[in-house]
């Protein structure tokens, strides 16, 4: 605690003081870190808003790096993948961190996500911390599909192919929207150079500025806990939440623990497995894109297998596309679907716990389903399984308005 | 590109399912093993002597072969470049792909990366499959990869093979193609297991210049994670110690 003391007295004099009068890092250092007061009963779940700040941070850096010695060249594209993997000292390192980021990026993300749903993070006053969160996974969700086109395997093509074809769903310019989306009338060279702009600038910026705006929301309402308690509502002489615990230095080194585990397995899988039987690097996507030949089964990676199974279960293409958004814009509007006042999945009777589990169930098969063959059966599963995901959110709504609950405590009790 | 529709309108238009499964029969694993320095100079050699007339390995270069297979430069040059190539040089071939796909239809592809693409059990599978049949435009077909456009150039080493199958109609009218077994023709130069083995050789190198640095990779892992096992156990008892405090 001496070490909090001191920086704020060398905050008035000194060079901090003198930095301080024309910038408030010392107030700025406070407000989000050593004086931001986060419950105290954080658990296994709350590692992963930090987790998902380390793998953006290895995305940019290994990103930069990789930018340094490829060209979205269509000619070249794919052989300089090869050239980064040989010939650049390291190369194949900054490679596989990066592509094993891209998966470990949606891992992190959907178990943050999931945090949500569990706890009621998204409700009041969380609702914008929420809204931005999925504008997040969005960007995140443009950002890899731009950056598997990169290095030009035929899965790359044929994916690209695929998902720019969705457009065309749109009713009157699909067409005129597919070209202008792609920059030719079929995936080419084009199409790499603006991918690469958008991946390597354009959403970067995007996903940097969201997350800024992200945290500074959620540090503005504070942080919600596996009680759903508000800490706010108990608070000492001084002001300061008797739940909560500063961020810094509680929570900055619980979540140095925590990167220490996942940086186990992430190491783990760079080094040891980084293709993951192909689920992180497709084995179609070694063999150089060629619009002559379509790989066995288009499929995308596993992150986006979940949407992909919906697209497929519609028979129509158009509706295929709409309901696949659907599945996406739902989620926006969880915050005012869920209208019980109760927050935490501790104090909600069984039928919400039930329903979040089968949810969950579903979106997995779901995702397994989207990486098969498809089959009638596999068909016939993924429709009843769509059918599920949508009917979740109908009934949460209905549910919800007259919930019956267990009395929520007042405090965070100790455990 | 006239042929490949070719083929696959045959394909699509015949009833015959193969009871293999559809042409691509594994029926053993490759087995290889990429530390094995001996294998992959073998498959090196096999490679240069048998593959590299049409396939090239453009991303690989004949230097790092060398470094990785621990050879001088002059061993290199002496026992496994064929061409004028120099030692730093890509393990390019004097084919085009457009001269390639002038004279076989299709040009065969790189072989760089080719394992990762179709893993070792396909590939080693593939090279031991091929059997003699006539109906073919190269006069060769394959279990694993059925009417494939290569023919089988290891032949001579393999020897001539034909392929029996059963034929049974099921209670649809489909007719199934069950294999039997293989009948030599002729014997080749090696027997069934040095042949084996040599395939084994030659994919284990397919799979060794898919990926060279899996071989540091592999070596750094222990270490790497052992480092992070450390770090983790004093970032735990560091956050064990501050939530002392708490409560």
């Amino acid at each position: 605690m001496g070490k909090i003391a001191s920086s704020s007295d060398k905050s008035a004099n000194g060079f901090m003081g003198w930095l301080n009068a024309r910038l408030p890092v010392t107030q700025f250092y406070k407000d989000h870190l050593s004086e931001y007061y986060a419950p105290k009963n954080f658990n296994f779940w709350y590692f992963f808003g930090s987790l998902a700040l380390l793998v953006l941070v290895n995305q940019l850096l290994t990103g930069i790096w990789l930018t340094m010695h490829y060209k979205p060249d269509a000619a070249q594209a794919f052989g300089m993948v090869e050239y980064i993997m040989r010939d650049v000292p390291w190369g194949w390192l900054i490679r596989y961190l990066h592509t094993t980021g891209a998966s470990a990026f949606f891992v992190v993300i959907y178990f943050h996500m999931f945090r949500g749903l569990l706890y009621g993070s998204y409700k009041k006053p969380r609702e914008l911390v929420w809204v931005i969160g999925m504008v997040i996974y969005l960007a995140l969700m443009a950002e890899a599909f731009m950056g598997y086109v990169l290095p030009w395997g035929n899965m790359s093509y044929w994916g690209a192919k695929v998902i720019t074809q969705l457009f065309g769903a749109v009713p009157f310019f699909g067409d005129s929207l597919v070209e202008w989306v792609r920059g030719d009338y079929l995936i080419s060279d084009a199409t790499l150079n603006r991918f690469f702009a958008l991946h390597v600038v354009a959403l970067p910026l995007v996903i940097v500025a969201l997350v800024v705006i992200h945290i500074a929301a959620l540090h503005t309402v504070g942080s919600n806990n596996p009680e759903g308690i508000d800490i706010k509502k108990h608070k000492d002489e001084d002001g300061k939440p008797l739940d909560g615990i500063p961020f810094h230095p509680y929570y900055t080194v619980k979540d140095i623990f925590g990167v220490g585990v996942f940086l186990l397995i992430f190491l783990f899988i760079v080094f040891v497995k980084p293709d993951m039987g192909g689920l992180f690097l497709e084995h179609d996507n070694y063999v150089p894109a060629n619009p002559a030949v379509t790989p066995e089964h288009i499929k995308p990676v596993w992150y986006f297998t979940p949407f992909y199974a919906m697209l497929r279960a519609v028979p129509d293409m158009q509706m295929g596309a709409l309901i696949m958004l659907l599945a996406i814009v739902v989620l926006f509007f969880l915050p005012w679907l869920d209208r019980s006042p109760v927050k935490s999945i501790r104090y909600r009777r069984w039928p919400y716990k039930l329903m979040l589990g089968l949810f969950a169930v579903a979106f997995v098969i779901l995702g397994w389903l989207g990486m098969q063959g498809a089959t009638e059966l596999y068909k016939l599963m993924a429709q009843v399984l769509t059918a599920f995901y949508f009917f979740y959110f109908i009934w949460l709504f209905i549910y919800s308005r007259n919930e019956k609950y267990h009395e929520v405590p007042e405090r965070i009790e100790d455990h | 590109m006239k042929k490949n529709i070719l083929i696959l309108l045959s394909l699509l238009a015949s009833s015959w399912v193969m009871a293999a499964g559809g042409g691509s029969y594994i029926g053993e694993k490759a087995h290889t093993n990429i530390r094995s320095v001996d294998s992959l100079r073998s498959g090196a050699k096999t490679f240069m002597n048998y593959c590299m007339g049409c396939h090239s390995m453009n991303f690989q270069r004949y230097n790092r072969v060398a470094e990785d297979l621990g050879l001088t430069e002059d061993e290199m040059m002496e026992s496994l470049v064929l061409t004028d190539a120099k030692f730093t040089d890509k393990m390019e071939i004097a084919m085009t792909s457009a001269q390639g796909d002038k004279w076989f239809g299709k040009a065969p592809p790189d072989l760089t990366v080719i394992a990762k693409a179709r893993g070792v059990d396909w590939l080693y599978n593939f090279l031991i499959n091929y059997y003699v049949d006539p109906t073919t435009p190269s006069g060769w077909n394959n279990l694993t990869f059925e009417n494939a456009s290569m023919p089988h150039i290891l032949w001579e080493l393999q020897g001539l093979r034909k392929a029996d199958f059963e034929v049974t109609t099921d209670e649809e009218g489909n007719k199934h193609k069950e294999f039997i077994g293989f009948e030599t023709i002729q014997p080749g130069s090696m027997s069934e297991q040095e042949y084996k083995d040599t395939v084994r050789d030659l994919v284990n190198f397919l799979d060794y210049s898919s990926e060279p640095a899996q071989l540091i990779r592999m070596s750094y892992a222990p270490w790497v994670l052992l480092f992070v096992s450390v770090f983790t156990l004093l970032a735990y008892l560091l956050k064990v110690n501050y939530f002392r405090d708490v409560h």
